[in-house]
């Protein structure tokens, strides 16, 4: 398998994740607007939402209750789970190619991922 | 202001700013955050976090696309990856402990090099240099890609200098929100020589990836709010597909002279506002 072929594979396998995590998202959404369309909004100063939209295990449990926010979460945990999985690919796809260097460059930079996305757990 | 008439309001914003930021190859997430904190208030650490997320996704859905032209070089972008993720991670944890006007004065100074960018630069038609230096060849960072019916060998030099934009343009990237895909060009194009059109694919590669190293830090900060990143993501997503979609010959000077300008205002405005407070 070349480079190519292994690149396409997983860029269609992206294409898709983003396609599942849109529509989780659009789900939530529109559960969202459903229940609140008429809520007075205001951004203006920051207020951090709490465990249900900060933690990934506050996220899954928020989303497996169905409340809408917690499926909007969801979603866009998915889509970041995305360039991490082509990360995890490209380990997998250096190793089977027998190439050394760029399966340990590739796990370099999973690990530095695996660090920044810990701070969410 | 209701919630329904924010989420149609972001909407259709993040959609234009989608479909321009394809066309114009600056990314949606340069307008998007001005867009949310100067027209409609929103603080600008939502603003951030929301675009940070629109940014992956448009990195992610275009890839294959990018791929099947051919141009992207996987191992560049590997190794490279390297730096930007840890200045990804390093901007991010700035961005919660610097202040927002700060960030907004920031901001503003990247917006204007892109406007600058958008109304004077023409995509340069540089010759590609064969031979890699020691360092880019014992790397094995050279490759070719298609040109007419043969293909293009190019090699690739100056791999610390590379290295060291990369860091910044991640560093960017985590403090903004933003895709810093015009900085990651300009490492790979102008210092270390590799082809254009190899430089703007493999960038779009690695601007998911920076994006996921900050994104973490953005989440457990609650940066990432499921009622306004709902709507801008998906906007920028059906925007930028759009943009794919629409002739590419069509009218692109044109509307990079509109855009650069549009930028340009955005720049100017938060500058000000960085200064005065109000951000």
């Amino acid at each position: 398998m070349d480079d190519r072929r292994l690149e396409l594979i997983i860029g269609n396998l992206l294409r898709a994740g983003v396609l599942l995590a849109a529509s989780i998202v659009l789900i939530g959404g529109t559960l969202y607007l459903a229940g609140h369309h008429a809520d007075p909004i205001n951004y203006r100063q920051f207020v951090a939402g709490g465990p249900a939209v900060q933690s990934v295990a506050g996220i899954v449990q928020s989303a497996a209750h169905l409340h809408s926010e917690g499926l909007i979460q969801f979603g866009l945990l998915l889509l970041i789970a995305t360039p991490v999985a082509r990360v995890v690919l490209a380990v997998i796809g250096f190793a089977l190619e027998k190439d050394r260097l760029y399966a340990i460059v590739s796990l370099i930079v999973l690990a530095i991922l695996a660090f920044s996305l810990l701070h969410a757990i | 202001m209701s919630a329904l008439v924010f989420t149609l309001i972001v909407l259709s914003l993040s959609a234009v700013a989608g479909f321009l930021g394809s066309l114009t190859g600056l990314g949606g997430g340069v307008v998007i955050v001005p867009a949310l904190a100067l027209a409609l208030g929103v603080d600008i650490k939502y603003a951030i976090g929301a675009s940070l997320v629109s940014v992956i996704a448009t990195s992610s859905g275009a890839a294959a696309a990018y791929v099947r032209e051919g141009f992207s070089n996987i191992r560049i972008g590997m190794l490279l990856e390297i730096a930007t993720t840890i200045g990804a991670v390093v901007g991010a944890v700035l961005a919660v402990h610097v202040t927002t006007h700060a960030i907004a004065i920031v901001f503003g100074l990247v917006l204007a090099q892109a406007a600058y960018q958008s109304l004077f630069k023409a995509e340069p038609e540089s010759e590609a240099i064969v031979a890699s230096d020691s360092l880019g060849s014992r790397l094995r960072l050279g490759s070719d890609y298609p040109a007419g019916n043969s293909r293009q060998v190019y090699g690739v030099r100056n791999v610390p200098t590379g290295f060291g934009l990369m860091f910044g343009a991640g560093a960017l990237s985590g403090l903004l929100g933003i895709g810093s895909g015009a900085l990651k060009v300009i490492a790979m194009d102008r210092a270390m020589k590799i082809p254009f059109k190899v430089s703007t694919t493999t960038s779009n590669f690695m601007i998911g990836v920076t994006a996921a190293a900050s994104a973490g830090v953005y989440l457990s900060r609650g940066y990432i709010d499921p009622r306004i990143t709902m709507p801008v993501m998906l906007g920028v997503l059906a925007g930028a597909f759009l943009g794919t979609k629409v002739l590419v010959h069509a009218r692109v000077r044109t509307l990079r002279i509109v855009f650069g300008i549009v930028v340009l205002a955005l720049a100017l405005e938060m500058i000000v506002n960085g200064f005065t407070g109000r951000i």
